[in-house]
């Protein structure tokens, strides 16, 4: 398989197929190390953290949080559609990356894969506590019930959501399960004792890698693919729809739907890249997770960064050009009211910083990635912070203007889901291959350090 | 069962180029194990293309049907309401409101719909015992199984598949 030497070798350190399966198998094989221990004990602590404060919310009703009959909706929401956006960016390296053929993809997939799951798992704790009775989430399905046949209403987006949710993520679970069955069976079949070979032999579901696995399991990679990526781009769009097809200044706007879709993407990477930064460090992936890969999906933040400068920038506009006073005086609230701090965190983080990623060293340095993709998804959290809370404070009536502070609870759930999605992952990268072995030996020929020296070798003979 | 024997080779340009000469010569290859998808080899073995692709079709239009059903029944039948002057009172009016619950039921059906059958037809389940005749078909080398029809020929079809570029000829699990 020829491929031209001057596309930039995606592995690196002349490693073969063995090389690969030895590298990635090591952390699951061995001892965790002590950076392993110490970032997992901080995890479980804000972890154990969240489990208070949701019981605390679940017991005695969600009055423990700073909420009120205007701001209705707070950290909450917020917080659901930080978690929810930060997810669709494994979706989009595993799905719309495969479509376009993307080799890049291969050795960060798995992880960012995982970082969906648990990211929606953080998001839909927020959905399911900020009703209030979470034991009676189910009334969110429209099940037979004993109130006459009062069903769900299907006009309303938060139905839509209810089902986006769900798809999205048990599709991503089976899509990201299907992908780690091969590796599974690596790890079975190197296994020296008796539980490993007995859980991986349970997890791997007695896989073979036949040719006609492969066929199969080829297709249905591809059709998963081509499935999941109208699947992502409509979670977005039907969470957006959760603000935009209602009448609150600031929220009733066409363009929330690709707006949305662009910040989720923008923000996923972001974390993405906050966790393949360490992860390549505590595990050593340094040939695998390359400066080419940092620097890809540097160029997609700012790509991303510049759509929502831009949405931002027509939002303020067409609030003028509307000549509904409402709206100018919602976005001009924004800018200079009771929040406007919030509102100029969203413009530095999201807007002025991404753009630092149009210098080559910057994009390609990862102290610096690293500290802009956390900025970024600051800057993420308060664009959602800012459409929710600064829309609701100031609605159409003066007598119910209101503001709005977090209490220690909101805070608690907020900082533990943060610990939940650590610990999750942080298990993951313990017990699961990081990355998708089966994958990346099929570019060992074409795309690694020593495949490129023979072509240019050749090249010159 | 006639016996078995299992070449391995180190390296899948290698193998892939054998298949056809190695038939030639009368070797009756079963099948072949890798640790990652060869491109071509499905072609090269002469199997059939994989029909799971339109089976996500079928499971896609059931769940589409199941959920415009659904929402007929419950939105425009069972209770029709009258919400905000804009009533449920035909499915017609009211399909554009209906249209990302639709999407969302046809990718879950067609989704799971076809992993499950992916799971059943290539018997991938836990607690399956794997058939491994080598651990190291998971890691770097490529396992071709050959089914000997007369027993005696298993010295002469050993020595063809090494001339052919296998590594090594073994029996399953030696």
């Amino acid at each position: 398989m020829y491929e031209a030497s001057i596309r930039e070798p995606l592995i690196l350190g002349d490693k073969t197929a063995h090389d690969i399966t030895e590298d990635i198998c090591r952390p699951i094989e061995g001892k965790a190390n002590k950076y392993w221990w110490w970032c997992f004990s901080v995890s479980v602590a804000a972890l154990i953290w969240w489990v208070l404060c949701v019981s605390i919310t679940v017991g005695q009703g969600i009055g423990v949080w700073g909420l009120n009959n205007v701001v209705d909706w707070g950290w909450d929401i917020t917080n659901f559609v930080w978690w929810v956006g930060i997810g669709h960016a494994g979706t989009l390296i595993s799905a719309v990356l495969l479509l376009f053929r993307q080799k890049w993809r291969l050795s960060i997939n798995r992880a960012a894969e995982a970082m969906t799951i648990f990211a929606v798992i953080c998001a839909a704790s927020f959905l399911l506590t900020h009703t209030g009775r979470p034991w009676l989430d189910y009334t969110l399905f429209p099940l037979p019930n004993q109130f006459g046949s009062l069903w769900v209403n299907f006009n309303s987006p938060l139905i839509w959501d209810t089902f986006a949710v769900s798809t999205y993520f048990s599709v991503s679970l089976v899509f990201w399960y299907t992908g780690l069955i091969p590796d599974f069976a690596v790890v079975r079949d190197r296994a020296k004792t008796k539980g490993m070979k007995f859980w991986y032999g349970l997890l791997s579901f007695g896989w073979v890698g036949s040719a006609k696995n492969w066929q199969r399991f080829e297709e249905v990679s591809l059709v998963l693919a081509g499935m999941s990526t109208p699947l992502v781009l409509s979670v977005h769009t039907i969470v957006s729809m959760d603000f935009a097809t209602s009448i609150v200044p600031g929220w009733h706007t066409t363009i929330f739907p690709p707006y949305f879709v662009a910040g989720a993407i923008f923000s996923g990477f972001a974390m993405v890249q906050t966790l393949l930064i360490i992860t390549r460090k505590v595990l050593s992936l340094e040939n695998y997770i390359t400066t080419y890969h940092i620097d890809m999906m540097n160029r997609i933040i700012m790509i991303t960064g510049s759509i929502v400068g831009i949405a931002y920038i027509t939002e303020f506009f067409m609030s003028w050009y509307s000549g509904v006073e409402y709206e100018s005086y919602c976005f001009v609230n924004r800018a200079t009211g009771y929040y406007w701090w919030a509102y100029w965190s969203m413009m530095t983080c999201n807007v002025i910083s991404p753009q630092l990623f149009w210098f080559k060293k910057l994009r390609t340095n990862f102290t610096f990635t690293f500290i802009l993709s956390i900025v970024v998804n600051i800057g993420m959290w308060f664009e959602r912070f800012v459409i929710i809370v600064t829309s609701l404070h100031r609605a159409y009536l003066p007598s119910e203007w209101s503001t709005y502070h977090p209490t220690w609870v909101e805070v608690g759930i907020f900082i533990g889901s943060i610990g939940l999605f650590f610990t999750c992952f942080l298990l993951f990268a313990r017990f699961f291959p990081v990355i998708a072995m089966s994958e990346l030996k099929t570019i060992v020929k074409s795309s690694s350090s020593q495949a490129k020296r023979e072509f240019k070798e050749e090249a010159h003979h | 069962m006639s016996k078995q024997i299992f070449a391995i080779f180190n390296d899948e340009d290698v193998l892939m180029k054998s298949i056809k000469p190695l038939r030639g010569t009368g070797v009756n290859i079963k099948n072949v194990f890798s640790p990652f998808p060869i491109h071509g080899l499905d072609t090269e073995l002469g199997l059939a293309r994989t029909r799971i692709s339109i089976c996500a079709f079928l499971y896609g239009l059931t769940g589409l049907s199941l959920a415009v059903l659904m929402t007929w029944y419950m939105m425009i039948s069972d209770w029709p309401m009258d919400i905000g002057g804009k009533p449920n009172f035909s499915y017609y009016k009211n399909i554009p409101a209906f249209v990302p619950v639709l999407f969302e039921s046809t990718v879950l059906c067609a989704a799971h719909g076809m992993v499950i059958t992916f799971y059943l037809r290539s018997k991938l389940l836990p607690g399956v015992t794997a058939f491994v005749p080598d651990v190291r078909m998971t890691d770097d080398r490529f396992v071709m199984q050959v089914e000997l029809e007369d027993a005696a020929t298993e010295e002469q079809i050993t020595a063809v598949l090494i001339q052919h570029g296998a590594e090594e000829v073994k029996e399953y699990g030696k």
